[in-house]
């Protein structure tokens, strides 16, 4: 079984050799490299994940420098599990974009250069155990996702790609002065090795100011790229004025990965009691109550789906954050809402964009009406997708909040009643504004497609969009046994 | 004062990381902003430079056949320095060619100016 060892690191690097061949090939069999680069991707962390639910995790030495020296690669369960979830979301959003409405020609194969660059910093951020690696991968996704966002030469889109791109650069400076304080108070760039440093520091109580500042401006960091509370600001703009399949890889894979670093650093770097015997938690906390809060409400008053649909993510992050500060409990019901948002929200701008395609390139409220009964499929999709985000029971939302739920009956009661209350209200707001899209779509309005839209629904984009809904149906139905992954898994991060 | 005066070095990056940090976001100059991003990810090199820096040790490179690891610096934040370099003349790159793209559609380089241009033609 030593052979599974080399999957990860294979998968990594065939990822960053895809990415360059690519850039070599023309757009139709560069797209369908990428896809088959997607699928092998996703065998091989579903094989980790087989192996290793029987036989373990394992630790890959690069070139058998042993730590402390070399750079390590670590599968546990997390790992391949999240590496395959967010190689399967990329897949598919890569399925169903329409790129002979959004891209040159000339272009395309420069598209999928930079999703395969995502690809590779999918899996390495998933996989490394080496947190400056892991820096290095950070900025590979912040320049591939900023040039996904950029490929659209419009005015608009290069807005959106400077301010997307200005806070991620903000972000991951904070990110790299954290690693470096880390560095200089414990002397590692391995995680095993910082977190056997810091757990000694922690206990003598020497650094202790040090370790907070370095704690918080990583969490900041990360917090920033990923559209914490008061840094979202960016985002509206950035899914609104960006093309639908930038927007959902963006939106579905890109800001999770930030999120699941972000708890392999709280886990396996400054390690889970540390972490959360300092108290940061609260703080995000209360940062994530905010954003579901101010996210809803903002969305709420948008005018344009797009723009809808991006505000949602920033109170869909706020849950995510919420799950993170209720303290241990909530980490797995965090990890099952990053999936279920990942599942719906490039559902939700993929076939949002098409339901604005039959109805004349118009993504205000006004023009969609009855654009459900323009395109079936599209319309029935979006409202499985919008359902699952408000909660309904029988899909992934409704578990991810459930299990939050259950999370805070655990927690004392000045986390249990904020959370309580937060999820109460903030699930009337989803339904205020999800459910008035709903009946948007399917109120009076023209049958007939807009005579500007020509081309039919392609077979992949239909495929995508039906595995999306499939995907928020069986999670939905069974939460419990991908929560028993995710629950051992968090034993051995 | 004392200890800054002990590590002038480390107060030197940090003050920088602040000073490039708060061009980066507060300055509406596109062109300011990719000197303050610059300016940050100096004040990080100095940082870890100064922290790697053992006094009077030379370079890690093996001359005369010293192999004693006391005679030379610690060569791991020399060599981050190095790939964070690389990094930001990267990113560098991306947001040049970003500013350039700006410039050419709005003939401005003032942020402000750009987004209300963009929302006028909304």
């Amino acid at each position: 079984m030593e052979f599974f060892w080399n999957f990860p690191f294979i998968s990594i690097i065939l990822s960053l050799l895809c990415a360059v061949i690519t850039f070599l090939l023309k757009g139709g069999t560069a797209k369908r490299l990428t896809l088959g680069l997607n699928l092998s991707c996703i065998i091989m962390s579903l094989l980790t994940v087989i192996r290793n639910l029987t036989l373990g995790e394992f630790t890959y030495t690069m070139g058998h420098y042993t730590a402390p020296w070399g750079n390590e690669i670590r599968a546990g369960l997390i790992e391949p599990l999240f590496a395959m979830i967010f190689s399967v979301i990329l897949m598919l959003s890569i399925m169903a974009i329409r790129e002979e409405k959004y891209i040159e020609d000339s272009k395309l194969n420069l598209f999928f250069v930079m999703s395969d660059l995502i690809q590779a910093a999918i899996l390495a951020l998933a996989y490394t155990n080496d947190i400056f690696t892991a820096y290095v991968f950070i900025e590979i996704c912040t320049i591939a996702s900023c040039g996904l966002l950029m490929i659209r030469d419009t005015g608009k889109t290069i807005i959106a790609a400077t301010r997307y791109m200005i806070f991620s650069l903000l972000g991951s400076g904070f990110f790299l002065i954290g690693v470096i304080l880390l560095y200089d108070i414990t002397g590692h760039l391995l995680m095993p090795n910082i977190k056997d440093a810091v757990t000694v520091l922690w206990e003598t109580g020497n650094y202790r100011l040090p370790l907070y500042i370095t704690v918080g401006l990583m969490v900041t960091g990360l917090g920033i790229k990923s559209g914490m509370f008061p840094f979202f600001f960016w985002m509206p703009d950035t899914y609104g004025y960006a093309s639908p399949d930038a927007s959902s890889i963006l939106s579905g894979v890109v800001s999770k990965i930030y999120i699941l670093l972000l708890i392999k650093v709280i886990y396996s770097v400054i390690g889970a009691e540390v972490f959360f015997a300092m108290g940061i938690q609260y703080l995000l906390l209360v940062f994530g109550i905010c954003g579901m809060m101010t996210g809803s409400i903002l969305a709420i008053r948008e005018k344009q789906l797009d723009r809808m649909i991006a505000y949602s993510s920033a109170a869909q992050i706020g849950y995510i954050y919420m799950g993170i500060g209720m303290g241990e409990l909530g980490i797995a019901p965090a990890m099952l809402h990053i999936t279920a948002h990942a599942v719906a929200k490039p559902l939700l701008f993929v076939s949002a964009s098409r339901l604005s395609a039959v109805s004349g390139e118009s993504k205000r409220f006004a023009d969609l009406a009855g654009s459900g009964y323009r395109c079936p499929v599209s319309g029935a999709c979006f409202t499985i997708g919008a359902l699952s985000m408000v909660g309904i029971p029988g899909l992934v939302g409704f578990s991810s909040k459930l299990y939050f739920a259950e999370a805070a009956l655990e927690a004392p009661m000045s986390i249990l009643a904020p959370v309580l209350l937060a999820l109460a209200v903030s699930t009337l707001l989803n339904a205020a504004y999800y459910l008035r899209a709903v009946i948007c779509l399917y109120s009076k309005g023209s049958r007939k497609i807009h005579p500007d839209e020509t081309d039919k629904e392609r077979p992949m984009f239909l495929i995508s969009i039906i595995a999306f809904s499939a995907v928020i149906f069986i999670l939905g139905i069974f939460p419990g046994y991908l929560m028993d992954i995710i629950g051992s898994g968090l034993e051995i991060l | 004062m004392i200890s800054i005066l002990n590590n002038v070095e480390e107060a030197c990056a940090i003050v920088l990381f602040g000073i490039g940090f708060t061009m980066l976001l507060l300055n509406r100059n596109l062109f300011k902003k990719v000197v303050g991003l610059n300016i940050m990810d100096t004040g990080i090199y100095l940082f870890l430079a100064a922290m790697g820096y053992i006094d009077g040790h030379i370079a890690p490179i093996i001359v005369d056949g010293r192999t004693n690891p006391h005679f030379y610096i610690n060569p791991i934040p020399s060599g981050l320095v190095l790939t964070g370099i690389v990094v930001s003349v990267s990113v560098t790159a991306m947001m040049l060619a970003l500013t350039i793209r700006l410039y050419k559609k709005y003939r401005t380089l003032d942020l402000d100016k750009i987004y209300a241009m963009a929302r006028e033609s909304e």
